[in-house]
């Protein structure tokens, strides 16, 4: 069975601090959710107040429709995967796992048959008398998973739960963290700093910076509709203009960014807050959205010198300046984009992959 | 074989001296446990002997004493060790600026002279049961329970050290993840904390049952009309040492050998590296097994028990004895041929009045004239000096 949650006006204030801003969402049963942002923005905080350890200043955490206030993280149905996974070090495996039924006064017997199934799905059958200690990280990571299943949770809540393991173990575990996930149907709430765990995971995103949420949507959206300058820089990496609208007529905007001809930037129905001619704006442009213009003709055009080349193997990673300002722009290897450091490059990009936000706080690199 | 260096000899000559240092006392303090003199000394050595023992086990005032002080140290154990964890766990949990004050308050009792604590506990009870109107039998006035709480005052502060230093290596998402899990805040303690506390409260316990048993300067005024082992002890030494107190240390040397070498053997036993040694020989893993240690060691020291009971040294004593005698019946001759000569006063010696004169001193001429000092001179040198 899985639950929905809501978090209604949900605010938690330290002191003078605003550790959450006005938290509102709704997340539906057996949906992967995750929150996604800097460290210090709010998120595990956020993630206290659904497990029960935090409980809000202001506003109401709903589980199943059923206000939590005053419910204890024991009587809570979530099961919480620490950052550090919390692993009871003196326990054997199969005693971790089954600890959520040895609290509950379920016998012996019971217990160890659960916790071998629970061992069979996570595949280390036969492991259970293995102490945590002789067990590697990513065996570690899926005990902690095996343990918080045996709560027969309907919501599993996960802190940075990969955080500390190595590259290839991080994008092994994405993948069969989401078929568990898809296997037993939980509600996962997953808290992460870590955009491409976010993006290659969830079902949907929230984007958090200093206590609030910035923007709430699946990874496409995310990544390819930004509404805040924040998400927008935040989320992947992204050239930044800063420029001054000219006209805007509901499909179309034509933005001056000091470079030359007006640039022409689509409308997106689902951006963020329309801007009208004369306003200040951001002006974004990612890496692999920027050309080498094949003729001067292009719409978007505008002339860049050569600064820089990181060569990745199947990406080329160059720094062009324009009149002063930096861009990034990534080329995939394919031989046929050639630069001339030493000539002035035509750059182009398409209008529907400009986005213009009202400007806002951008991420720090 | 070769000659080693001086220099190398050094290290080993280092280690004798410390030993000796260390264990020298013991050692003879063992040895003066067999020896029939009346004092404990090595030399000269009269007669092998474990009367001693006997006297030991017949002197109900020391064995009360002992009994009172384990007593009091399963007590303080038992109210030490929950305060002492109580108080490391409060301040492993409380911010920074109340820890630090809590922490001199838990801690000062330690700072505080043993004797203070004594007297305080006597006059805070005392108060407390004149409150009360308690009687003279009530536990207010007890020895047992005065000693108890004494004890515990600073006991308690040890064993928080204890635990404070374990404590602080608790992983405290631990205690959230057995919430989350469903634990209750009883059942996450019971299941996550304490596990992970047992070394140390095992040490501490040890600790505090040691401190409170050798404690002598809070023992000694709360345990008003009762006694300890310690202050037993001390009056023996105030009024008169035997060697049964040798005996006594041998008791707790030999107690403490025996623990301390079963502890070793079960270190021992258990290493990996013995593991592979006795896999597939049966007979050794037997015979270095701690338990087979432990039944050896017990059935030498009934050897021990058996012998010291039933070792009889009165042949040697009553020939010591006789022999004394005869020395002194020899002094005495000697003296009674002398005595004459010492009977005459010497003429010179003295009148230090009747503090420390002699019976002869007194008829004697003063070198001071007359002794004005003297009380009962005072009525004869008054007329003189008018």
């Amino acid at each position: 069975m899985t639950k929905e949650i809501s978090l209604e006006h949900v605010w938690v204030e330290f002191g003078e601090f605003t550790a959450v801003h006005k938290a509102n969402l709704n997340i539906a049963g057996g949906e992967f959710f995750s929150f996604l942002g800097p460290s210090g923005c709010g998120k595990t905080t956020l993630l206290r107040c659904i497990s029960g350890f935090q409980e809000p200043t202001r506003g109401k955490v709903k589980i199943g429709g059923q206000d939590m206030r005053g419910v204890g993280p024991n009587k809570r149905p979530t099961a919480l995967i620490f950052q550090n996974l919390a692993l009871f070090p003196l326990r054997s495996v199969a005693d971790n796992i089954a600890f959520p039924l040895e609290v509950r006064g379920v016998d012996k017997k019971t217990r160890r048959k659960r916790a071998d199934e629970l061992l069979e799905l996570i595949a280390l059958p036969g492991q259970g008398d293995k102490k945590v200690s002789e067990l590697s990280g990513g065996q570690k990571q899926r005990v902690a998973i095996a343990r918080a299943l045996a709560v027969e949770p309907d919501i599993l809540l996960l802190d940075e739960p990969l955080s500390a393991l190595d590259l290839k173990l991080r994008q092994h575990m994405r993948t069969e963290l989401r078929a568990i996930q898809k296997q037993v149907g939980l509600t996962f709430i997953y808290i992460t700093h870590d955009q491409g765990e976010a993006l290659t995971m969830s079902d949907r995103i929230a984007v958090m910076n200093k206590g609030k949420i910035e923007q709430i949507g699946d990874g496409k959206a995310i990544y390819d509709h930004p509404t805040t300058s924040f998400v927008a820089s935040f989320v992947g990496e992204n050239n930044v203009l800063d420029g001054t609208v000219l006209s805007n007529d509901g499909k179309t905007m034509k933005i001056d960014a000091g470079l030359g001809t007006p640039f022409t930037v689509e409308n997106h129905p689902a951006g963020g807050p329309a801007l009208a001619p004369g306003d200040a704006c951001h002006l974004f442009v990612r890496p692999e959205a920027l050309r080498l213009s094949k003729d001067d003709s292009a719409i978007n055009q505008f002339e860049t010198n050569f600064v820089t080349e990181e060569f990745e193997g199947n990406m080329r990673h160059i720094v062009m300046n324009a009149s002063g300002t930096d861009l990034k722009l990534s080329l995939i290897n394919d031989g046929t984009n050639a630069i001339d450091a030493n000539a002035p490059v035509k750059l182009d990009f398409a209008p529907e992959m400009g986005i213009a936000l009202k400007p806002g706080e951008l991420a720090s690199a | 074989m070769k000659m080693k260096s001086p220099t190398a000899l050094i290290p080993g000559l280092y280690l004798t001296l410390f030993f000796a240092y260390l264990f020298g006392p013991l050692i003879i303090m063992v040895i003066t446990a067999f020896n029939s003199s009346t004092f404990p000394r090595v030399s000269p050595w009269e007669c092998f002997t474990t009367d001693w023992f006997g006297k030991l086990a017949s002197d109900d005032k020391l064995l009360s004493g002992l009994g009172n002080s384990l007593l009091i140290g399963v007590g303080v154990v038992c109210v030490a060790i929950p305060i002492g964890l109580a108080a490391a766990i409060t301040l492993s949990q409380v911010g920074p600026k109340l820890r630090a004050a809590l922490y001199t308050i838990f801690i000062a009792p330690i700072l505080v002279p043993g004797v203070v604590i004594g007297l305080s506990t006597l006059i805070f009870w005392d108060r407390i049961g004149t409150l009360f109107n308690a009687p003279y039998e009530s536990f207010f006035y007890d020895g047992t329970f005065l000693t108890i709480f004494g004890q515990v005052t600073f006991i308690a502060a040890y064993s928080m050290l204890v635990f404070l230093s374990r404590i602080q290596r608790f992983d405290t998402t631990l205690t959230e993840a057995a919430l989350d899990m469903g634990a209750t805040p009883t059942q996450a303690f019971v299941k996550v904390l304490l596990p992970f506390m047992a070394p140390a409260i095992g040490s501490a316990t040890v600790l505090a049952f040691l401190a409170s048993l050798e404690n002598y300067n809070t023992t000694v005024f709360t345990i008003v009309s009762s006694s300890t082992f310690t202050t037993v002890l001390s009056s023996k030494v105030r009024y008169g040492l035997d060697p049964s107190i040798s005996a006594v240390a041998v008791i707790i040397i030999a107690i403490t050998l025996i623990g301390a070498i079963i502890y070793e053997c079960r270190n021992r036993y258990y290493t990996k590296g013995w593991a592979h040694v006795i896999a597939d020989r049966p007979a050794l893993k037997i015979a270095t097994h701690p338990g087979t240690v432990a039944v050896i060691l017990g059935v030498l020291t009934l050897a021990a028990v058996l012998f010291i009971q039933n070792h009889d040294s009165s042949v040697c004593t009553a020939q010591v004895l006789e022999e004394k005698r005869a020395l002194q019946q020899q002094l005495m001759e000697q003296q009674s041929i002398n005595t004459p000569q010492q009977a005459v006063p010497a003429p010179t010696m003295p009148n230090l009045g009747p503090l420390g004169g002699d019976e002869g001193g007194a008829s004697a001429p003063s070198p001071f004239g007359n002794n004005i000092f003297s009380p009962e001179n005072l009525g004869t040198s008054a007329p003189e000096g008018n």
